[in-house]
C-alpha cells in the first residue's frame, strides 16, 4: 500500500504527459497570425524604446522652411509636417507615448478592475450589491461620452486622458474578474484553506488570486490595444497630447486639415495606429487560446462525425454465431503528442440476443473506449479503430459506410449514458425529443408518433405518461430522466443496447429500480445488453456473464455467479476482496499495491505482473493468451488462481 | 464504550433561502437540515447515511463551522461550537476537522503539497520552521506516502494519493473530530480500500472521533461503530451499526439495505415502486417518507413522527409511527 516505493514510478509518469501535451509556448509559436503578431510588436516596441538612442531630429523643433517635405525627401525619411517638424522623430517618440500611455491605463485599469471584482466575487452579498451596482452605473454610459466627460472635469492633457481611459476599462475587468471568482469561492480548496486557519485576505490574495491571475493577463493581453485606439481618440480630438508633444492620435489630428493637400502626414501615424494595434491584438488572441484550458487538451481540433478506421486494418471473421453482437480482436488507440495510448488492445465479446453482458474494471481500464469504438463514437483525432471487427449480425460495423452507421445508431444499436441530462436537450419536451428519435428512424405521422412516445413512457414504467410528454428534462427527477433515456433505446427495436455506467449518479433506491427495469426489459424485448460498471453488485444485479477489463484487455470472462465465487485471475480475485460487502462488516479490505500501469507505456508480458503476488519469471514475457479455462470460461493469466483466496 | 459525549448537536435546523423581497413577497426556503438531534462519543465513528439531497453535507458543515445553523445548539466538549465558531475559529479547525469528498478540487492546483500542508501548521499551530518541517515529515509518514511528493503539485496526484494528502492536511492541526464528507466516494475500489485502512490505523493511533458521511452503505457498515440514517433533511433512524443493519426498524432503511446491490445477489426491487423524493420548496405535512411507505397510514400523513426509542439493546431510535418489527430481517 505504501507509495513510498512508488515515488519513483511516480515521477517518471509524469514525464510523458508533459512530452504528450504541447507546451504552452510551442503552442504559441504554432500560430502564425500570432507570431507574425509578436514580431510586429517587439520590432515596434524596440523601436519606440530606443528613441533616445537613435540618430533622430528633436521631435519638436519646428522648421517652417521645411515645411510639408514628402517622405524620402533628403533628410527626412518619412518627410515632415505643418510645422516642418520631421515625422520619423515625431512618430517614433509618439509610438513611444502612446504605448506607455496605453499600457499604464490597462495597467490601472486591472488593478482596480481585478480588485473590485475578486473582492465582491469572494465576499457575496451586500458588499458584492454595492461594488457591482458602482460598476453598473459607469456603464450605463456611453463609453466615449464618459471619458470625455472625465476629461473634461479634469481638464485636457495626456495624464487626464489615461485617467479617463482607465475609469472607463475598470468595469470590463471588475465584471469578468468577478464571475471567475464566485466560481474559485465556492471551490473546495477554499474551504479547506479556511479551515487550515487561513484569513479571508490571506485566501483571497494568497489561493484565490494565483488562480484568476491567467484570467486577468488574457483580459489585459486583448484589451490593451483597444485602450492605445482610445487614447489616440482623445488626443485626436485635442483632449489628450497637448502640442508640441507627440502622441500617435494627435499626429493624426494634426493632418486632418491638410488630409488633401498632404495625405502621409496622416496616413504614417495612421498606419502605425494599425500595425500596434492590430499587431497586439493578434498577439493577444494568441496568447489567449494559449492560456485558455480548453484549448490546450484540444476541444478545438474538430472531432470528426465518425472514429477513423485505420487503413491497414483488416476484418475479422465473426467467431460466434448465433450472435447478435460479436466483437473480434478490437484495437482503439490515442494519438497524443508523440504517444501512442493502447486504450483498447484487443477485445473479443459476444452478445447473444437478450443476453446481458458486464464489463467491470477501474477507472482507466479502457471499458468506456471499448463500448464506444462499437459505433464510432470515440472522438477523431485523437482515437481511431487500428485493428479487429464489431459484427452486428451479418455487418462489420467497422467496415460498411458512414450512412448505413447513421441508421444504425439510435436503432439496431442504442446507448443509455451514466448522466441522462448529456443526452437530453433541455430546451425541448420529453415528448418532441420521443417522438424525433423515433420519426428520424421510421417516417410517420406526428400523432402515430405521440401515441407511441406514450406507449414507450408505459413500457419504462413511467405513470400517467401522457402528462409526462409535455415537461421539460429539468423538471423529472434524475431516476425518472434515466427512464426516459431507456425509453429513447428502445424507441427503434434496438437490438444492442449498450449502456454506460447507467446507475452510478443515482440513489441507491432508484438504481435498484433501473436495474430491475433493464432486467426485464430485455427479456420483453430480446435485446441484449451491454452493462459497463466498476461495481460487483451491480454487475450481480443484471448481468448473465461478466468481463473484466484491465489495462485495456480483458483478462477474465464467464457466467456471473462463477467468477464471482471462484475468481481465476489474480487481478478479479484482489479487485473482489477489496470491496466492502453489505452484511459482512467484519470483513478484512486488502487494497491492491501500486497503480495500474499507463497505456502507452505497457510492460511485456502480463500488464499486472507488477502487482501481482503470483508473478514468476515467465509472465513478464510474451504475449499472454486469453486461454479458455472450463465451461464458458476464459483467463488471462499463467498461474490462475484454483479456488483458493487470491491472496493465499 | 466510555459514555461520554464530545459532540452533541440538538435540534438543529439549517435553512436555505426564506426571507421576503423588497415588495413583501416570501421568498421559497428549503429545510436542508430540521430539527437534527444527535450525540457523537469520544473515540467512536458514527456513519450518517441517506441519499443525494438529504442533507449530509450540509450537517458536515455545520459541525466544521464552515455553515451556522439557523436554529439549534451544537455542542463541542461541553461548549457552545457555534459561538466558538464566531468568536475564534482557529481555536474550532484545531479541534475538529474535515476531509472533502472531492481529493482533486480540495487541494489548491496552483499549491505545492507542501505549502499546503504548512497552512494549518503556521496559522493554527503556530509552528516556527523547523517545528513545521518535523511535523511535516510525520504527516507524511502517517499517511504512507514518501516525503519527496511534499514539492509536487497537486495534478500529479492519482485520487487516491490526493485524497491521502486531503487526510494529512486534516491530521496536520492535531484534532479529536474528523468530518468525513463521502472521502472515498470520488475513489476506484481499489484505491478506497487502501484510503479506509489509512483511516482506520489513524483512528488507533491518535485516538480520532470520526464523523463518516457516505451514500455507500457497505462502507459505512464496515467503518461504523453507530449509525444515522437521513432522510430529507432528518435523522429517520439511529443506532447501534450492528442493529441498524441487522434489524433495521425505519421503513426507509429497509428500503435501502434492500436496494443496495450486493455481489452475488440479484435484484430483487420492484422496478416500478414511487422513487419520488418529496419537493423540498413544498414539503408534504406528517412524514417525508409517506409516500413510499408500503406501511404508511393516516397518522403518519396527519402527525410528523419523532425519533423515539425503539425496543433493543442499546439505544436505537426512529422516527415512524409504524416500525418494521424487530424480526422483519432484510436478508433472509
Ligand atoms: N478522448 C480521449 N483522448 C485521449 N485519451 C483518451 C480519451 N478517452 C479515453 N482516453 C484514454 O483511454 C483509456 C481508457 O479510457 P476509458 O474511458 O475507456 O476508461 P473507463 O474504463 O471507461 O474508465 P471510467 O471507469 O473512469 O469510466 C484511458 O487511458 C484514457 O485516458
Ligand atoms: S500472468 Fe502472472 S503476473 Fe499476470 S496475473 Fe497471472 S500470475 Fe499474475
Ligand atoms: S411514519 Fe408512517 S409513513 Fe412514515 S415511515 Fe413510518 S410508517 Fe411509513
Ligand atoms: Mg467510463
Amino acid at each position: 500500500m505504501s507509495d513510498t516505493a512508488a515515488a519513483g514510478s511516480a515521477g517518471r509518469m509524469h514525464k510523458p504527459r508533459k512530452r504528450g501535451r504541447p507546451s504552452t509556448l510551442r503552442l504559441l509559436f504554432n500560430n502564425t497570425l500570432a507570431t507574425t503578431g509578436l514580431a510586429v510588436l517587439v520590432a515596434i516596441v524596440l523601436a519606440a524604446l530606443a528613441a533616445p538612442l537613435l540618430p533622430l531630429p528633436d521631435p519638436d523643433v519646428t522648421a517652417p522652411a521645411d515645411r510639408l517635405l514628402r517622405p524620402l525627401a533628403e533628410g527626412h525619411l518619412l518627410g515632415t509636417d505643418a510645422l516642418g517638424r520631421d515625422i520619423l522623430s515625431r512618430l517614433i517618440w509618439g509610438t513611444r507615448v502612446s504605448l506607455a500611455v496605453g499600457l499604464s491605463a490597462t495597467l490601472i485599469a486591472a488593478f482596480f478592475g481585478s480588485l473590485i471584482g475578486l473582492v465582491a466575487g469572494y465576499a457575496g452579498g451586500r458588499v458584492d450589491t454595492f461594488l457591482m451596482r458602482g460598476v453598473d452605473m459607469v456603464m450605463a454610459f456611453p463609453y466615449i461620452l464618459l471619458a470625455l466627460a472625465i476629461v473634461a472635469a479634469l481638464g485636457p492633457g495626456l495624464i487626464n486622458a489615461l485617467y479617463a481611459i482607465a475609469v472607463i476599462n475598470i468595469p470590463f475587468f471588475a465584471r469578468n474578474i468577478r464571475g471567475i471568482t464566485i466560481g474559485l469561492s465556492r471551490r473546495e480548496f477554499v474551504d479547506a484553506a479556511r479551515l487550515s486557519g487561513k484569513s479571508s485576505a490571506a485566501i483571497l490574495f494568497g489561493e484565490v488570486l494565483p488562480n484568476v491571475l491567467p484570467v486577468i493577463i488574457i483580459t489585459m493581453s486583448t484589451t490593451i490595444g483597444w485602450m492605445i485606439l482610445e487614447t489616440a481618440g482623445l488626443s485626436f480630438l485635442g483632449l489628450g497630447a497637448q502640442p508640441p508633444q507627440a502622441d500617435l492620435g494627435s499626429m493624426l489630428g494634426d493632418g486632418r486639415k491638410i488630409l488633401f493637400t498632404a495625405p502621409h502626414v496622416s496616413i504614417i501615424p495612421g498606419l502605425m495606429i494599425f500595425a500596434l494595434v492590430m499587431s497586439i491584438n493578434l498577439f493577444g488572441d494568441g496568447v489567449r487560446d494559449v492560456l485558455d484550458p480548453r484549448l490546450k487538451s484540444g476541444a478545438l481540433t474538430r472531432p470528426v462525425a465518425r472514429t477513423a478506421v485505420a487503413q491497414e486494418r483488416e476484418a475479422e471473421p465473426r467467431r460466434h454465431s448465433g450472435s447478435v453482437l460479436d466483437v473480434v480482436g478490437l484495437n482503439t488507440q490515442f494519438h497524443i503528442g508523440g504517444d501512442i495510448y493502447r486504450a483498447v488492445g484487443g477485445v473479443d465479446l459476444h452478445l447473444k440476443p437478450g443476453e446481458c453482458l458486464g464489463i467491470v474494471g477501474e477507472s482507466g481500464s479502457g471499458k468506456s473506449v471499448t463500448a464506444m469504438s462499437l459505433m464510432g463514437l470515440v472522438p477523431t483525432p485523437p482515437g481511431r479503430i487500428t485493428a479487429g471487427s464489431a459484427w452486428l449480425e451479418e455487418e462489420d460495423l467497422f467496415s460498411v459506410d458512414d450512412e448505413r452507421i447513421r441508421q444504425l445508431r439510435g436503432a439496431d444499436v442504442s446507448h443509455v449514458f451514466q448522466d441522462p441530462l448529456s443526452t437530453l436537450h433541455p430546451l425541448f419536451t420529453i415528448g418532441d425529443q420521443l417522438t424525433e428519435a423515433i420519426m428520424a428512424h421510421r417516417p410517420m405521422r406526428r400523432s402515430q408518433a405521440d401515441e407511441k412516445a406514450e406507449e414507450l413512457l408505459r413500457l419504462v414504467r413511467i405513470t400517467n405518461p401522457a402528462e409526462r410528454l409535455k415537461v421539460y428534462p429539468h423538471e423529472l427527477s434524475g431516476g425518472m430522466r434515466q427512464r426516459v433515456c431507456i425509453a429513447m433505446a428502445l424507441a427503434n427495436d434496438a437490438k444492442v443496447i449498450i449502456a454506460d455506467e447507467p446507475t452510478t449518479a443515482l440513489d441507491v433506491t432508484v438504481q435498484a429500480q433501473i436495474l430491475s427495469l433493464l432486467d426485464a426489459l430485455r427479456r420483453e424485448s430480446n435485446a441484449a445488453i451491454l452493462f459497463i460498471t466498476h461495481d460487483f453488485g451491480v454487475v450481480s444485479a443484471v448481468c448473465d456473464r461478466v468481463a473484466v477489463m484491465y489495462a485495456g484487455r480483458i483478462v477474465e470472462t464467464g457466467e456471473t455467479e462463477v467468477v464471482l465465487a471462484r475468481p481465476a485471475h489474480p487481478y478479479t480475485g484482489k479487485l473482489i476482496d477489496c470491496v466492502p460487502v453489505l452484511g459482512q462488516p467484519g470483513r478484512r479490505l486488502d487494497a491492491i499495491e501500486g497503480r495500474p500501469p499507463v497505456v502507452n507505456n505497457l510492460p511485456a508480458g502480463c500488464a499486472f505482473a507488477a502487482r501481482c503476488e503470483r508473478a514468476e519469471a515467465d509472465c513478464r514475457e510474451g504475449d499472454i493468451p486469453l486461454a479458455a479455462f472450463g465451461e464458458g470460461r476464459a483467463v488471462r493469466c499463467l498461474h490462475p488462481l484454483k479456488g483458493e483466496a487470491a491472496d493465499a | 464504550m466510555p459514555e461520554t459525549a464530545l459532540l452533541e448537536i440538538d435540534n438543529a435546523e439549517r435553512v436555505f433561502g426564506g426571507g421576503r423581497t423588497l415588495f413583501g413577497r416570501a421568498l421559497p426556503a428549503v429545510h436542508a437540515v430540521q430539527g437534527v438531534s444527535l450525540d457523537v462519543r469520544k473515540g467512536e465513528t458514527l456513519g450518517v447515511v441517506g441519499e443525494s439531497g438529504c442533507g449530509k453535507s450540509t450537517l458536515a458543515r455545520l459541525i466544521v463551522g464552515l455553515d451556522r445553523p439557523t436554529a439549534g445548539r451544537i455542542t463541542f466538549d461541553g461548549r457552545d461550537l457555534v459561538a466558538d465558531a464566531r468568536r475564534d475559529p482557529r481555536a474550532l479547525a484545531r479541534r475538529v476537522q474535515y476531509v472533502f469528498q472531492d481529493p482533486v478540487a480540495s487541494l489548491n492546483p496552483r499549491k505545492t503539497i507542501r505549502a499546503i500542508l504548512e497552512a494549518p501548521l503556521r496559522h493554527l499551530l503556530g509552528l516556527d520552521r523547523s517545528g513545521r518541517e518535523a511535523r511535516l515529515g510525520e504527516l507524511m509518514e502517517a499517511v504512507n506516502l514518501a516525503p519527496e511528493f511534499l514539492d509536487r503539485y497537486p495534478h500529479e496526484f492519482s485520487g487516491g494519493q490526493a485524497q491521502r494528502i486531503g487526510i494529512a492536511r486534516a491530521l496536520a492541526a492535531d484534532p479529536e473530530l474528523i468530518v468525513l464528507d463521502e472521502p472515498v466516494s470520488a475513489l476506484d475500489v481499489s484505491v478506497q480500500a487502501q484510503v479506509l485502512n489509512i483511516l482506520d490505523g489513524l483512528k488507533t493511533r491518535f485516538g480520532l472521533t470520526y464523523v463518516f458521511i457516505s451514500h455507500d452503505l457497505s462502507v459505512v457498515e464496515s467503518v461504523s461503530d453507530r449509525v444515522a440514517v437521513m432522510y430529507f433533511g432528518r435523522v429517520a433512524e439511529i443506532g447501534p451499526a450492528r442493529e441498524i443493519f441487522a434489524a433495521p426498524r425505519h421503513p426507509y432503511t429497509h428500503l435501502l439495505l434492500k436496494s443496495a446491490p450486493v455481489p452475488g445477489k440479484r435484484s430483487l426491487i420492484p422496478e416500478d415502486a414511487n422513487t419520488e423524493l418529496p419537493d423540498p420548496y413544498n414539503p408534504p405535512p406528517g412524514c417525508a417518507f409517506h409516500a413510499r411507505c408500503p406501511r404508511g397510514t393516516d397518522i403518519c400523513l396527519a402527525k410528523h413522527p419523532a425519533l423515539e426509542r425503539v425496543s433493543g439493546a442499546a439505544a436505537h431510535e426512529a422516527a415512524c409511527h409504524h416500525p418494521v418489527d424487530e424480526g422483519g430481517h432484510v436478508r433472509a
